[in-house]
């Protein structure tokens, strides 16, 4: 490996050959400020446009300035990464910046957590000495996702993470000069694009252009709403992120906090989604089981790889891009689904409220689950399973609202019943937990005999593309996972040509699974906080007492008194969904 | 968005064009050249196609369309005229020139006359600097066009004299 020598501000650094200058500089501690750039590091997630021109230094020897995040360290190079000549091109380059950008700062979603806020502070702009044309754009409004393009600065994140990341390809540069937005093909709404709602462009939007629709306001007016029972569903990657929005390190557990906001918030029952994670494996986990035996008995007309259908980004995903392969997919609803059609039959009974009258809302570290609940066969009559979904993002927003000390309150429990859930439910949170707990339920009933370990640690990791084969008492099972829908999509062009070696194959289309959702708290690009965020909720699985979904005692009893047996006429109806082709 | 269907016969020509650059998502700007040089413009319907004969996303191909101002998703008229507004011409009085085209046909620059006979557009500099201002019909070049020209160099495109204009 050939090392490169050069100094920055004075300071000698060794570099290997092809390093940036950016990362020259950090890596002797030199935070070169930027705004455009980003990189995941172990994801191979990179942007670096060199567009903004807020990380420019100065190259002895060299005429103009040079951007450190796509300029290669050479040898005997001297740097200057903060002369009077670089420091008044970066507030330049700032201010004219803002001379585009409309300002409300005070009444924007994104204030607090804004990259071109922070860096206006940072390079202490007082004043804009550059006045012109403001841009002026329609806002875009969908069912998950808000597009305010006259924020939009052109870093190109949200097409990198579009593009390149989740191979959707809705975004992209359009018109010239002044006149380029980044917009969906033909400048069309997200709504009418193959959009997935994964929301991963609102994840890396340095500013307010891309943010998601907030429910708050709804979910507030339906609390005080006398004649309403509200209850509250959680997500199991929520639990493992919410504290970061209160100050705690990143990879805090905070469940039992989360539910005691979630009380004195007013919620009348909370309950938690890894309830019907649990019920999901035991419908998805038969289903995986039936379509096994029935191939292994010879049945030609036998569909596998099975794939699971927990993502709704993912769901959109195949609907438009693979609708040939619309039959393949497991026909579980996802857990947020399943818990709202449970909540407005078999609990709505129990605590005897009409389903008008129970509302469900959800905490999802997602987007796409707004749209999600949003699709119509998702409702009875118009009244929707789940009437509102929440980002992890918005809940933090509730709970400061209720002027609640999050981080003094004491731990507490979920309600009873839809609020008990085994270890398998929680790492539905992570990238490989949903194929992991049903390997868990799938292996005893497939052979009878229980688990001689609980953790596969051959299905964990934050590889997007990993495979395993377990052992079923002698029957080799070959498991997939993908998480990213570029991942996702290689699988899949591996099924269509016929040549998938996998009777399993779980997808999820944030990197990371669920704990790098698109409603998640920003990470500005710290990939670091996804594996705490994943670390926590292994942690979280360890320390349950039951850690097979199948021995969820609430899951045995709705089973009992309600649905009969997994896959049941009744079941089917509740609990399974059909696909669209969307092509 | 036209909501327009196109033709076997004319996602036939747009394959053939793809296939002809390999397919290779590299190629789009040849495509897209080559495809508007045969059908004269590049609506929706026509770029979805080219997407995915190329594999990349619409978004992309709609991109570099709205990027070069010689790609048009309005189709010109059947005789396409360009007023040079390159320096020479500009100097010695294309705006006139451009003003009375307008006024004329009684349509702005991208647009095209309601029977679809004539369209309108600028262009920069044909090359033929010594004859400015310069305006093309087609592929004719008139040269030293002053405002009062104009009606007469239309009336040869005009029903009947057609022919006679092509041959001239």
């Amino acid at each position: 490996m050939e090392m490169i020598n050069l100094t920055i501000d004075h300071k000698p650094v060794v570099v290997r050959k092809g390093t940036t200058v950016l990362k020259a500089a950090s890596s002797i501690g030199i935070d070169i400020p930027t705004l455009c750039y980003m990189k995941l590091d172990d994801m191979n997630i990179e942007n670096k446009p060199g567009g903004c021109r807020v990380c420019v230094v100065e190259v002895k020897g060299r005429r103009n300035l040079a951007p450190a995040c796509c300029t290669e360290a050479t040898e005997g190079m001297e740097i200057s990464t903060h002369t009077i000549r670089v420091v008044n091109a970066r507030r330049t380059v700032v201010e004219l910046i803002l001379s585009d950008h409309p300002a409300d700062c005070l009444i924007c979603a994104k204030s607090g957590n804004c990259e071109l806020q922070d860096m206006a502070h940072h390079l202490g702009i007082r004043q804009i000495h550059y006045e012109g044309a403001k841009s002026m754009y329609r806002e875009d409004t969908s069912p998950a996702i808000i597009r305010d393009i006259n924020k939009c600065i052109m870093c190109r994140r949200c097409e990198t993470m579009c593009n390149d990341v989740q191979t959707v390809g809705v975004l992209s540069a359009i018109n010239r000069g002044f006149n380029a937005v980044v917009a969906p093909a033909f400048e069309m709404n997200l709504d009418h694009s193959v959009c997935t709602y994964c929301g991963q462009c609102v994840a890396v939007c340095p500013t307010g252009a891309l943010t998601e629709v907030d429910q708050t306001g709804a979910v507030i007016r339906a609390l005080s709403d006398p004649t309403k029972t509200v209850i509250v569903q959680t997500a199991p990657a929520v639990r493992a992120a919410l504290g970061e929005e209160f100050g705690m390190p990143a990879g805090t557990l905070v469940t039992g906090k989360m539910v005691a906001a979630l009380r004195r918030l007013g919620f009348d029952y909370v309950f938690d989604t890894d309830f019907a994670a649990d019920l999901t494996i035991l419908e998805e986990g038969t289903e995986l089981l039936n379509r096994l035996s029935a191939f292994m008995e010879g049945d030609k007309n036998v569909k596998l790889p099975i794939l699971t259908s927990c993502c709704p980004a993912w769901v959109k995903f195949f609907e438009h891009s693979f609708p040939e392969l619309k039959d393949i997919p497991s026909t579980a609803r996802s857990p947020q689904q399943m818990f709202g059609s449970i909540a407005k039959t078999y609990f709505a009974d129990k605590i005897n409220v009409k389903r008008e009258n129970l509302v469900v809302v959800s905490i999802m570290p997602c987007l796409a689950k707004k749209y999600e609940s949003s699709r119509p066969e998702f409702s009875v009559n118009g009244n929707p399973d789940v009437d509102y979904a929440l980002t992890t993002r918005e809940l933090a927003h509730l709970i400061n609202l209720g002027n609640i000390e999050f981080k003094s309150l004491p731990n507490e429990e979920f309600d009873a019943p839809l609020g008990e859930s085994t270890g398998a439910a929680v790492i539905f949170g992570t990238t490989g937990g949903v194929i992991e707990a049903a390997v868990r339920t799938a292996y005893e009933i497939f052979t009878g005999k229980p688990l001689p370990r609980i953790d596969f640690e051959e299905l964990r990791g934050m590889d997007g593309l990993r495979k395993a084969t377990i052992d079923f008492n002698g029957t080799p099972i070959h498991i997939g996972i993908a998480h990213g829908l570029g991942n996702a999509r290689k699988l899949l062009e591996d099924i269509q040509a016929g040549h998938s070696e996998f009777h399993a194959i779980e997808i999820m289309s944030c990197p990371g699974g669920c704990i790098g959702g698109g409603g998640q708290p920003y990470h500005h690009g710290n990939a670091e906080i996804l594996k705490k965020r994943q670390r926590a909720i292994y942690s979280e699985d360890r320390n349950k007492i039951l850690r097979k979904s199948h021995e969820n005692p609430y899951i045995v009893k709705l089973y009992e008194e309600f649905l009969g047996a997994p896959m049941s006429e009744k079941a089917h109806h509740l609990l399974h969904t059909k696909y669209f082709d969307r092509s | 968005m036209p909501g327009i269907k196109l033709s076997e016969k004319t996602i036939g020509i747009i394959q053939q064009i793809c296939s002809d650059f390999r397919n290779e998502g590299s190629e789009l700007i040849n495509v897209l050249h080559q495809t508007q040089g045969k059908l004269g413009y590049l609506p929706a319907e026509v770029q979805e196609v080219i997407a995915k004969e190329l594999n990349i996303s619409v978004a992309k191909v709609y991109g570099v369309v709205t990027f070069y101002s010689f790609f048009t998703m309005i189709p010109m008229g059947e005789h396409p005229i360009s007023i040079c507004m390159g320096t020479a011409c500009y100097v010695r009085g294309s705006e006139q020139v451009l003003a009375e085209f307008k006024r004329q046909l009684s349509i702005e620059v991208g647009q095209s006359t309601p029977d679809n006979k004539f369209s309108l557009n600028c262009l920069r500099c044909v090359g033929a600097c010594g004859l400015a201002p310069v305006v093309m019909v087609g592929d004719k070049v008139y040269g030293r066009v002053s405002p009062q020209m104009v009606k007469n160099i239309i009336s040869e495109y005009k029903e009947g004299c057609a022919s006679e204009a092509k041959s001239a």
